[in-house]
């Protein structure tokens, strides 16, 4: 989906590039499906039984209640788009781009398009992804939830979304990524472009529940122009063969702010990158990032966040903190402060340690056996309190953490 | 006999903290456990508990006839060990609601039962104080009130209650000790009781709201006497445990 020649041939030159972190992947493994493969839906309802229990896993509403509207990409297809709500804009990406045709002006600006092969990759195919736009000085509470789901084995899924707040505009999404139970392995490769118009918000909050074999490669960046919040909770408790992630924010106006808060659980032979920066050029622009990490079994996490100050009176803060409940598994904690003006203020925390034997001991006097009290106890430290969020869409997070740590 | 310690010695990191500790209580009895700090009071409780820090280098426990010496916590509480501990630690993202629901045998996904939410207002606490997580940020006061609460929710037979009137208002004892005496069959004829208790106290300040049958005064991990708690309490009151050990006249 290029309609540029100079970005085409960008992404062309980029198309062996293999990324700056985590394993690389051979796309050539994978299955391309062209989009229509599957049926277009109304409702999510029309939804088989066994696929609906896996879009709840990850906190997407299959009967659409409590949300403004859905978005459901199966594989390459599209296949379920509506929209309840009067002040967002919602449509596949490729309805939008014939209807806007201003959409070009955001399409690889926030994510460079020949960032390496996965990008490339993206922007080469016809790829599916949605667009979110929220109309200027509106606000809707309840979230759009979008699904991107992989029913197919071996599967790539390529998607390119394209999300903008307007002026004065708040817009809360859900998006939960998954696949079908009977899915071993596929790639999934997401390219998400975030625009906040002055005085803006945005709240995305994205669970994944991969199968054990899937391989995942987002990519995403976020404009911040001046009064904007930008929110960005993950939640990762279940197996993937590997994850590496490192979505920017630009904080480019005066006062913006990004948050990332991100919760991960590290199973079996788990290899997760995650990491989260933040580049603060706005005056008075801040950002904070807050990571709980727990590695079981055989798997590494790396946890990656890079606070780069580069003018004066901007503020960032770190936090990280890590469990480590298995001798075969590891996290491997990196903050990155780097500040390039005076008068600016970045600080960082990380602790990685073990569960206090203490608070083990406290809730066996209360008659736990040593493995119920260490696992509440887990639990426990990754159900942070996820801020930011209306009362209603911190409640459902709630519930969809709780859904996450429940399968732990 | 409902507990019977036998002889007892226990290390910690490897130095004798208590040794020839004796110590029998009987179905429906409370005994006091006074003594100056330091003197391995909590060392006897965690020792019961049967933590793992706390090495038995010699004799035994017995409780409802069997010998639990070397059993590990879980199964101690779960055959009605209880305890309230004086400075529990505070467990981040664990609800105190989930917490008694796991005590009291209910599923944590149905509401909290009744029975318990009724304990818990006697208590003064409301729905909202228990959707906090464990201990963190509570006071004094509330910690006290919250082991007792979870005692209460847990039922023991055998109950350990570590200084529970340290750091409580006076009104707050009063309320306290109403619900130590629930715990310990204080509202039945003392022939009637089946729960029973072990109570460190500092101050003697609980035992003007909950009656024991023994004290025991603990000196340099020994039981250096045994007796009336009334007459001991007072000899220390009086003069200070140095004073009270002699006094007094070893039981055994």
């Amino acid at each position: 989906m290029l309609q540029s020649d100079t970005l085409k041939k960008r992404a062309l030159k980029a198309r062996e590039k293999k990324a700056a972190l985590g394993e690389d992947i051979e796309l050539e493994e994978f299955e391309k499906e062209e989009p229509g493969e599957h049926e277009e839906l109304e409702t999510l309802e029309e939804l088989p039984e066994k696929y609906k229990k896996d879009v709840l896993n990850v906190g997407v509403e299959p009967s659409g209640t409590g949300r403004s509207g859905t978005f459901l990409q199966i594989d390459q297809s599209g296949v379920c788009t509506n929209c309840q709500s009067e002040s967002i804009e919602l449509m596949n990406m490729k309805d939008a781009l014939e209807k806007h045709d201003w959409l070009n002006d955001y399409m690889w600006k926030a994510v460079a398009v020949d960032t390496d092969k996965y990008t490339a990759e993206t922007a080469l195919r016809e790829s599916g992804g949605y667009f979110i736009r929220s109309l200027p000085n509106s606000k809707e509470i309840f979230p759009i939830q979008a699904c991107m789901f992989i029913g197919g084995a071996d599967v790539a899924q390529t998607v390119h979304n394209i999300i903008i707040a307007e002026e004065n505009s708040e817009l809360h999404i859900i998006t939960g990524c998954t696949t079908g139970s009977d899915i071993q392995r596929a790639l999934h490769v997401g390219v998400s472009e975030f625009y906040l118009k002055k005085g803006a918000k945005i709240t995305f909050t994205m669970v994944h529940n991969w199968a054990e074999q899937v391989e995942v490669r987002p990519r995403t960046g976020v404009i911040l122009g001046d009064d904007t919040t930008y929110i960005n909770n993950y939640i990762l408790t279940s197996p993937v063969r590997t994850i590496q992630t490192y979505p920017t924010a630009y904080c480019q106006g005066e006062n913006s702010r990004a948050v990332f808060q991100s919760i991960l659980s590290g199973k079996k032979d788990s290899i997760m990158d995650t990491g989260s920066r933040t580049i603060l050029t706005g005056r008075n622009s801040s950002t904070e990032m807050v990571t709980r990490a727990v590695s079981n079994d055989e798997s590494q996490i790396y946890t990656r966040g890079h606070l780069s100050g580069q003018s004066q009176e901007v503020k960032g803060h770190l936090e990280c903190m890590g469990l480590v409940l298995s001798d075969d598994s590891m996290i491997y904690s990196v903050p990155e402060l780097e500040g390039s003006a005076t008068n600016l203020e970045l600080s960082h925390e990380a602790a990685v340690g073990k569960i206090a034997e203490e608070e083990v001991q406290y809730l066996m006097s209360r008659g736990l056996t040593e493995d119920e009290a260490a696992s509440m106890i887990v639990r426990g430290f990754l159900s942070m309190d996820i801020t930011g969020l209306p009362p209603e869409l911190a409640a459902e997070t709630k519930k969809m953490l709780d859904l996450s740590l429940q399968g732990m | 006999m409902l507990l019977e310690i036998t002889d007892l010695a226990v290390e910690v990191d490897e130095k004798e903290i208590l040794s020839d500790i004796d110590l029998y209580i009987d179905e429906g009895e409370t005994h006091v456990l006074l003594g100056p700090n330091g003197s391995g009071k909590s060392t006897l409780f965690m020792s019961i508990l049967g933590f793992p820090k706390y090495n038995i280098t010699r004799g035994k426990i017995i409780f409802k006839g069997e010998d639990i010496t070397h059993l590990g916590t879980t199964e101690r509480v779960k055959m009605g060990i209880g305890v309230s501990f004086q400075n529990p630690p505070s467990i981040r993202g664990v609800k105190l609601m989930d917490l008694l629901k796991i005590e009291h045998h209910e599923d944590v996904k149905e509401e909290l039962s009744p029975e318990i939410m009724e304990q818990a207002s006697k208590l003064k606490f409301d729905e909202r104080f228990l959707e906090r997580n464990v201990n963190l940020g509570f006071s004094g006061g509330e910690v006290k009130r919250s082991e007792i609460l979870q005692l209460l929710a847990q039922k023991p037979d055998f109950i350990m209650f570590d200084e529970p009137d340290s750091g409580v208002d006076i009104e707050n004892v009063e309320l306290l000790a109403e619900e130590i005496n629930t715990l310990l069959d204080k509202d039945r004829k003392p022939g009637l009781r089946k729960n029973s208790g072990l109570l460190i106290t500092h101050l003697g300040y609980i035992l003007n709201f909950v009656t024991a049958d023994t004290a025991h005064v603990l000196m340099d991990g020994k039981i250096a006497c045994s007796g009336n708690p009334d007459e001991i309490l007072e000899d220390v009151r009086k003069e200070g445990f140095k004073g009270c050990v002699e006094c007094c006249n070893p039981i055994h």
